[in-house]
């Protein structure tokens, strides 16, 4: 169970994408969910894949590992599909009792279905191809302007990368808890929901408790390494644009036009 | 030989509760350690080893009397900073005590919060990690490696701040015989390389590689003075209800049934070129 989740998890590697800034990156997958809007039809959805493709090839994650990350949204998406395929009104192609399907809600449904599928691909690349610690210094970065109106973009980012790096460590803090109270006889398999999510509470507690001593034991640490916010704080990577991240920029304008300029040539399929 | 620490009746409570007496976990300790020294700091559970340590860098300060390190005062907040870095703490928890999700991004927390150069910080975490043998994982994410390593990579992002000395707090306690004797022979190392170590530990058979023991039970020191004037007091130690080395105590049968065992056979190693030379 521990294994599975590929969201916040790193595929570590040296590809072009791998070494493109951070804060470009980030700023590729807002445009991306953008776009993803922007199209209105499958042309545009296909030119939009079609560029994932790429993406995933020049970043040299394998296919497998994405798709694992999809698993645990699975639901969501047939959920969301099956949603819109029995619930907008239309011309009816088939029926059965007060089940009906018509033409408009198939492609919703469909159309709905390859934007999520594209959404979640596009934005498990960001932190499939970004070292967790990158991903919130581009963060931090990017909010910069908003720390001098005072927001705390620093202590922002620094919970960020802490929360990243402790999921793996609560994780298995959860899976120990549950095997010691199973050893005692608690039962979280069967039951109906209601059961189920009660069982869960003994559970629950415990995790918190431990997450609060993790907690105490990790700012002793980091003060004892001299941690005192994120003044005079200086950073082994340093972040500078280079040719590639300009190049990138540039393809993502052009890209940004293109599917721009797809809406407006290209007919809506709804 | 100068001393790094030096601590002068050093009292320290806590009270869980307003109402409640406060308990004393270190009861008027002067102790000072020297420059370049190994010294272990022994005691039970609940005998003040633990809070003594961190009132050795400033993360506990002082209820009463004085902890210096090199020229500051723990309690003096315009050298904190120095203090802590020129007195590095490796903890218990290998886990709870790393910042980052990538080795070498942990490794370079400490000096990126000493605001050192990043062309500095990127030799300095190199350097670190050669030093602990953890330089082909340093892209790895630490909760993917051992007990041992990931203490090991705790000890790289100490020894990349540059400290004149290290305390250990029971770095030890939560690993298996491989771990514990990994990070033994790097604690070892570093000694050997000039840092001034102090090993917080219940283990005998480790405070044994010291050059000085300090004993504590309840909140004062019990003992203090070389491995070989320690277990000498086999009476004293087992009245604190603490076992002795396994070589040590059998030297000190030995000794009573009229065998002439030299005081500084407390090894197993020793012991076994003596009983071997014996005639």
């Amino acid at each position: 169970m521990i294994r599975d989740i590929t969201l916040g998890q790193y595929y570590a590697g040296e590809s072009l994408i791998h070494r493109l800034d951070p804060r470009v990156k980030i700023i590729a997958t807002l445009l991306f969910i953008v776009e993803l809007f922007i199209v209105n039809n499958f042309i545009g959805f296909a030119v939009c894949a079609a560029a994932l493709a790429v993406y995933v090839k020049v970043s040299k994650v394998p296919l497998s590992f994405i798709l694992r990350g999809l698993k645990p949204i699975l639901l969501i998406i047939i959920f969301t599909f099956c949603l819109n395929i029995f619930m907008i009104d239309g011309r009816i192609i088939w029926q059965l009792g007060f089940l009906k399907i018509t033409v408009e809600g198939l492609l919703t449904a469909v159309f709905m279905g390859i934007r999520l599928v594209l959404l979640i691909i596009g934005s498990s690349l960001l932190t499939l191809t970004t070292k967790p610690i990158s991903l919130t210094d581009g963060i931090e970065r990017l909010l910069g302007p908003l720390a001098r109106i005072g927001v705390p973009t620093h202590e922002i980012a620094m919970m960020m990368s802490i929360a990243l790096r402790f999921i793996p460590t609560l994780l298995e803090e959860t899976d120990k808890i549950m095997k010691a109270q199973q050893a005692r006889g608690a039962d979280f398999e069967s039951g109906n929901l209601l059961a189920r999510a009660k069982s869960l509470i003994p559970i629950l507690v415990p995790l918190f408790v431990s997450a609060f001593r993790i907690a105490q034991d990790l700012a002793m640490a980091m003060e004892a390494r001299c941690y005192r916010g994120g003044k005079g704080r200086t950073r082994m990577h340093e972040m500078r644009f280079r040719g590639n991240d300009y190049a990138a920029l540039m393809i993502l304008v052009l890209f940004l036009g293109v599917t721009i300029f797809m809406r407006m040539q290209l007919p809506s399929v709804l | 030989m100068k001393n790094i620490i030096r601590i002068e009746n050093l009292i320290f409570e806590y009270s869980h509760l307003e109402e409640e007496p406060a308990i004393r976990a270190v009861d008027n300790v002067s102790l000072n350690i020297e420059t370049g020294s190994f010294t272990a700091i022994i005691g039970k559970n609940g005998s003040g080893k633990s809070t003594l340590a961190k009132n050795l860098n400033g993360l506990l300060l002082p209820s009463g009397g004085t902890v210096y390190v090199k020229q500051w005062d723990t309690r003096d907040d315009a050298h904190i900073w120095d203090v802590r870095q020129t007195a590095g703490m490796v903890f218990q928890n290998p886990d709870n005590q790393l910042v980052s999700s990538i080795v070498e991004d942990d490794v370079a927390f400490g000096p990126e919060n000493l605001g050192i150069e990043p062309k500095e910080i990127r030799e300095r975490v190199d350097k670190a990690l050669a030093d602990v043998n953890m330089g082909k994982y340093k892209k790895k994410a630490p909760h993917l490696l051992s007990g041992g390593q990931k203490q090991r990579i705790a000890i790289a992002g100490v020894v990349a701040m540059k400290p004149e000395c290290i305390i250990f707090d029971e770095p030890t306690a939560m690993l298996d015989p491989k771990g514990r004797e990994e990070i033994m022979s790097i604690i070892d190392e570093l000694h050997r390389e000039g840092i001034t170590v102090v090993l917080i530990t219940h283990f005998m058979e480790e405070a044994v590689r010291a050059d000085r023991i300090i004993i504590m039970d309840d909140a004062k020191v019990l003992l203090d003075g070389t491995p070989e004037e320690v277990f000498a007091q086999e009476e004293t130690l087992r009245e604190a209800n603490l076992e002795i080395p396994m070589a040590a105590s059998l030297a000190h049968k030995l000794r009573k049934r009229g065998i002439k065992v030299p005081e500084d056979v407390i090894t197993v190693e020793r012991l076994v070129e003596f009983v071997c030379q014996y005639k």
